[in-house]
């Protein structure tokens, strides 16, 4: 199933879109498939322990991963993923 | 220049001068990075104390590269001693920083004074931000100033107070039905479409959060040039908390202190308190909460500075304590009773916080604690109507005296 990734500015540079649409059932599994695209983008999202990285936050339809599932957020067809620096606001 | 680059406080990496706010290699916060060669040549405490009585008395060290357009006289606000609420406590040397008196009466006149001057310097058209309403006052105020086009954007379910005092300098006001994590997402993605956009708070973040550290100069120079035993915050997205440690440690790096004995304490709502909750489970990263509570000022569930929050309270041996909302209507009311003194909901939690603090044996009586007052209280005055208490009489009242006495 298809899902809508909205690529953020200092990604855009990598995939040259501002989103890419990407096959996967849950978000890691469309994470892995954008890196597929787009070698190393990952390594950008995710930390070496594998957590996300600690200066974005990652939304699924507008709802923080980390009141569902984190990575392991199942997403379905037609969803919306927004990657987002969290240094924003206040 | 006295503004040399942005740099990445995760990684190091600089970048321009720029409406930037976040690192293209790790997605770290930017930070100014200073020409402290010359800022210390052009700064003394002999040039701060002659200067205006704002904020504008430290401009020297402030991100701005050219002279401010836009001058409300935010700033260098009343820091009073508070007898009557000290000797209620026990405490001989408490001290309210009454911020509520700045021009749209909140603390963050002191950030958009430097985000608005710094838009023009950029020469960018608007002036926008994501707000829980006092930034949206002060932001369309600045823009009003500065004739620039201001669009801001907040909860819908803000005071009402809030979004008339907001309303009335005449900028585009969009409400969205979500919480301000909600308002803030949103913008942080619109900031990437609106290039000629400044949003005080997203894109101009790096510049305009260094307008709160100068609540940490004046209380050291109000205080005749010392920094006090402890200091207690309102804790939001956590960055006037850490912005204001920042003040009083560059306030040492020029010398104009010898050293800093500060503990700082963060106050949240329980309501919303993911910055306190991460330092009673003594944890090294922030869970996001969703808000619920009276002090909508700070309801910030996802706070950007959460974790500099937690690590500041960790290395100042501060504290962070949560108060529900009926303490914070009686913080509210005792401070007003006390000091004469009407702040908002944070004043509240603030207030709350210290008579916790007070009652823990946490704050010893000689020392001096600082309380920060960050917003007026008639922009939340629905919190406190419900115990508004009046005599009614006519002009034929005969027993007038007898009703003074009995009511309370």
């Amino acid at each position: 199933m298809s899902v809508t990734i909205n690529i953020p500015t200092p990604l855009r540079s990598i995939t040259n879109s501002t989103s890419e649409l990407i096959n996967g059932s849950t978000l890691i599994e469309c994470l892995n498939n954008l890196d597929e695209k787009f070698r190393g983008i990952k390594n950008r999202l995710i930390d070496k322990e594998g957590e996300v990285n600690k200066f974005i936050n990652i939304y699924i339809n507008g709802e923080d991963i980390r009141f569902s599932d984190g990575l392991n957020t199942k997403v379905e067809s037609d969803s919306v993923i927004d990657i987002v620096p969290s240094m924003a606001g206040g | 220049m006295k503004v040399e680059a942005l740099k990445c406080k995760g990684c190091n990496a600089e970048y321009d001068k720029a409406p930037r706010y976040v690192c293209d290699m790790c997605f770290g916060p930017l930070e100014v990075k200073y020409d402290w060669e010359l800022i210390r040549k052009n700064t003394s405490i002999k040039k701060i104390s002659n200067g205006p009585d704002s904020l504008w008395r430290y401009v020297d060290l402030l991100p701005l590269d050219t002279d401010y357009q836009i001058d409300l006289q935010p700033g260098f606000t009343p820091l009073i001693k508070a007898k009557n609420l000290g000797d209620f406590l026990g405490l001989d040397n408490l001290w309210i920083k009454n911020d509520s008196v700045n021009p749209t009466f909140s603390f963050k006149d002191r950030v958009v004074s430097i985000a608005s001057n710094k838009a023009l310097e950029f020469e960018l058209t608007t002036l926008a931000c994501a707000s829980t309403g006092n930034l949206a006052g002060s932001v369309a105020a600045h823009g009003a100033k500065g004739g620039l086009d201001t669009v801001v954007f907040i909860p819908k379910d803000l005071e009402k107070e809030k979004i008339i005092s907001a309303s009335v300098y005449g900028p585009k006001i969009v409400t969205i039905d979500g919480t301000y994590d909600d308002v803030n997402r949103f913008c942080t993605l619109l900031s990437e479409e609106k290039k000629d956009w400044a949003f005080a708070n997203v894109n101009m973040r790096p510049f305009y959060s260094e307008g709160s550290k100068t609540l940490g100069y004046e209380i050291v120079e109000q205080l005749g040039w010392d920094s006090p035993d402890h200091i207690i915050c309102p804790g939001g997205s956590g960055s006037l908390f850490t912005k204001i440690w920042k003040g009083i440690n560059e306030f040492k790096d020029l010398g104009f202190i010898e050293n800093i004995k500060t503990r700082m304490h963060i106050a949240q709502a329980s309501g919303c308190s993911p910055i306190v909750n991460a330092i009673d489970k003594e944890n090294n990263f922030v869970e996001p909460v969703i808000p619920d509570t009276i002090a909508k000022s700070i309801a910030i569930g996802n706070p950007a500075d959460g974790l500099n929050s937690v690590e500041l309270v960790y290395e100042t041996n501060g504290t962070g304590t949560s108060v529900n909302d009926q303490e914070i209507i009686e913080g509210i009311e005792l401070l007003a009773s006390t000091e004469g003194i009407f702040t908002e909901t944070a004043g509240g939690v603030v207030i709350a916080s210290l008579i916790k603090l007070s009652k823990q044996k946490k704050l010893e009586s000689k020392e001096t604690t600082v309380c920060l007052i960050t917003g007026n209280g008639l922009k939340t005055p629905d919190v406190i109507a419900k115990n508004v208490k009046t005599i009614d009489i006519d002009t034929n009242e005969k027993n007038l005296e007898h009703l003074l006495a009995t009511s309370n």
